[in-house]
């Protein structure tokens, strides 16, 4: 059953991938053609794709690295304060994690606005628009998308660090270790099974971001110029109709991934440690 | 993790056995009852009650002639009306007979197989003969017709009339001198853009390059061929993205606006000058410049003259899939009729389709006489080929203008690239 519902639909995604298969097919207009790689063909050969491959990695991978870094170093604080504001930070990010990606990106947009924005206003940066630079747009929709999925990583290693035995970390402060050398030495290989969790979790969100390049680049920025491989699909798969080669860049997405995911564990079961 | 062989096997067999993804079949169908219900789908505008009641006295006197006959009529959303309308193809069982549709989307969805032909019906009609010719290309798919047109909408120069007293400015006359009075206004008051232009309003931004000559693409029926990338062409991508910058309107700013943002900057007062539709009169009405602005013509390149504008507007059709084919061409014919046409301008401000239906409401309101006499002049519409409708959503064009405006290519190697995308999505359709 749960293999049916997991299966089924990569099983549609990849055979319609195989088609030429668009709203004409759909409704009857015209017959379908089968299309072998074809779709994979155009894709692969469509110089487009490479470049929003390329920066699609690179963007995932940015929100990895600061949504863990954010996350971990809060997790670590939320140990070290007490419960007042313990409790405060907590239903902070609570509510940064309950927040619909819409909203949050709109009220982030809102933030950032070139002429009613209260950023500028404080910063005193006139009428700056900061989503028309490529890097100045991606960085706007980061810091979004680490404000809305450190929550996660926070919640989940502090709940982590509680459960590691207080006298291991007594020992180590009594050597006289740094609170970094005790994240680095300590805590980081106890909680290594919470981190790869997290980690993983992360790559595949972070990797499928749409909603906010989609609502806060009004659908891809300036001539495409933040154009991420979900929003891509989007526009080629139900924008204009071409499902076929959505699919397809469904399909390499979900390869990736997989490779991604696979690559990970592997590396991290040579190292002795078993999921 | 370890894949069974018999896993393998089993996958292999399902892909050979399953073959194709699903399809509805939408073929015409053979009934065509003269009784029973019909479905309409008409567009849902703002302030939609007006036409409500325009269609409500065609449907009375419809349902009177037309004895056992009823009529539905359902308002679609218009953000969502393509999702709607695809469905309705995929599900013949539960879609309408007749329904309103963007003129920009026929030939795609001539090529969906959902759209009845109705060329010897259409031939057959005593009003079609004063159809305007561009509304009738916007129904006209290969030789055939797919529908008939409901209402037209075309874009003019609307302006402050107290901005240019003010600094003694005269209406331009030419394109050039639009460019120069954008950017004189601009210097004297740095707070208003010049002429708001967007790099994502691609209907603002062809009549500059018919102006100078230029077409979108050339050729007829099924094959056509981008022609962005001409000499000519290229001048009007020119002659517009000239008109980003600080000495008119920010590129960081103008590149990402939409046709909507620059008349909301203009209602707002933001601006000296806007390309705004009839359709833009009302927005403009609620604004703060309300009396203090006037619309004309946008001018082309010689004196005088004005500039080709895009003819937009939505057309009946009825869907391949009716039951009621007979009665749903007479509803459409009746809804689109010359008096309902007139009666829907009354009501609405949209344009009638018929040149003479529109010279005799010109004469009524003033503020239609700078779009009629555009529409009079020249216009001009998008290919009608199925391939439009992806190289709309591919934002072919908006990348090209923006590219140019941010400084990324210039113009020749812009309208290339926008040239290749848009003969591979033409190539693609067949």
């Amino acid at each position: 059953m749960l293999g049916g519902l997991l299966a089924y639909p990569i099983y549609q995604l990849g055979l319609i991938s195989v088609f030429h298969y668009t709203q004409a097919q759909v409704s009857g207009g015209e017959p379908t053609t089968f299309e072998g790689f074809g779709n994979y063909a155009e894709l692969f050969g469509d110089g487009q794709f490479w470049e929003v491959l390329l920066a699609t990695v690179v963007f995932a991978a940015a929100c990895v690295v600061s949504t863990l870094a954010v996350g971990c170093a809060l997790a670590v604080l939320l140990t070290r304060v007490r419960a007042v504001p313990r409790l405060a930070l907590m239903l902070a990010a609570l509510g940064a994690w309950a927040t619909p990606a819409i909203t949050g990106s709109t009220v982030w947009l809102f933030l950032f606005d070139a002429d009613f924005g209260p950023v500028n206003r404080v910063l005193g940066l006139g009428d700056h628009s900061w989503t028309y630079g490529r890097f100045s747009a991606f960085f706007l929709v980061l810091l979004e998308v680490v404000w809305c999925s450190f929550p996660f990583v926070m919640v989940t290693v502090y709940a982590g660090i509680r459960a590691v035995p207080a006298e291991v970390l007594e020992a180590a402060a009594l050597d006289g270790a740094s609170q970094w050398r005790i994240w680095r030495s300590v805590l980081a290989p106890m909680l290594r099974p919470i981190l790869v969790v997290v980690t993983i979790q992360s790559v595949i969100w972070d990797f499928k971001v749409f909603t906010q390049i989609y609502v806060m680049t009004g659908g891809g920025g300036i001539a495409g110029q933040n154009l991420v491989l979900n929003v891509y699909a989007y526009q080629k798969a139900f924008a204009s109709s071409q499902y076929s080669l959505g699919a397809a860049i469904g399909v390499v997405m979900l390869l990736i991934l997989l490779a991604v995911t696979l690559v990970y564990l592997r590396l991290l079961r040579r190292q002795g440690e078993e999921l | 993790m370890k894949l069974s062989i018999r896993m393998v096997a089993v996958a292999a067999v399902l892909a050979t056995a399953a073959c194709a993804p699903q399809t509805s079949g939408t073929s015409s169908s053979d009934k065509d009852e003269k009784t029973g219900t019909l479905r309409v789908w008409l567009f849902q505008e703002v302030n939609n009650t007006p036409k409500e009641q325009v269609v409500d006295s065609v449907l009375a006197e419809f349902e009177k002639e037309h004895e056992g006959a009823e009529v539905t009529v359902e308002y679609i959303p218009v953000e969502t009306r393509a999702q709607r309308i695809k469905a309705a193809f995929n599900d013949p069982g539960s879609a309408p007979d007749l329904i309103e549709y963007g003129n920009t989307d026929t030939a795609g969805y001539v090529k969906d197989g959902g759209l009845a032909d109705v060329t010897e019906d259409f031939r057959a009609w005593g009003e079609a003969e004063d159809t305007d010719p561009t509304a009738r290309q916007s129904v006209t798919v290969g030789g055939r017709v797919y529908g008939v047109p409901y209402f037209v909408g075309v874009r003019a120069l609307y302006y402050r009339t107290d901005v240019f007293e003010e600094l003694g400015l005269d209406v331009p006359k030419t394109q050039a001198e639009l460019i120069s009075t954008a950017k004189r206004i601009r210097a004297a008051k740095p707070e208003l853009y010049g002429l708001a232009v967007g790099g994502a309003y691609t209907y603002g931004a062809m009549p500059f390059i018919w102006a100078h000559g230029g077409e979108l693409a050339t050729g007829k029926g099924g094959s056509y061929a981008a022609a962005i990338d001409s000499a000519a062409a290229r001048k009007g991508i020119e002659a517009y993205t000239s008109l980003f910058g600080d000495d008119n309107c920010p590129a960081a700013k103008c590149a990402a606006m939409t046709g909507n943002d620059t008349i909301t900057a203009f209602a707002a007062g933001k601006a000296a000058m806007a390309i705004g539709g009839d359709f833009s009169h009302a927005a403009v009405e609620a604004g703060t410049v309300k009396g203090a602005y006037a619309v004309v013509p946008l001018p082309g390149v010689k004196t005088g003259s004005i500039a080709p504008a895009f003819a937009g507007g939505n057309n009946l059709g009825v869907l391949k899939s009716t039951t009621h084919r007979t009665l749903a061409v007479d509803l459409m014919k009746r809804l689109a009729s010359k008096e309902a046409q007139g009666e829907l301008f009354e009501a609405m401000g949209f344009l009638p389709t018929f040149s003479d239906v529109r010279q005799q409401v010109a004469a009524k309101e003033a503020f239609v006489k700078p779009f009629v006499e555009t529409l009079a002049a020249d216009t001009k519409f998008v290919p009608a080929s199925p391939a439009w409708a992806q190289i709309d959503a591919g934002q072919v064009l908006p990348t090209m203008f923006q590219e140019v405006v941010s400084g990324k290519k210039d113009v020749d190697s812009a309208a290339a690239d926008a040239a290749k995308k848009m003969n591979d999505a033409f190539r693609s359709v067949g």
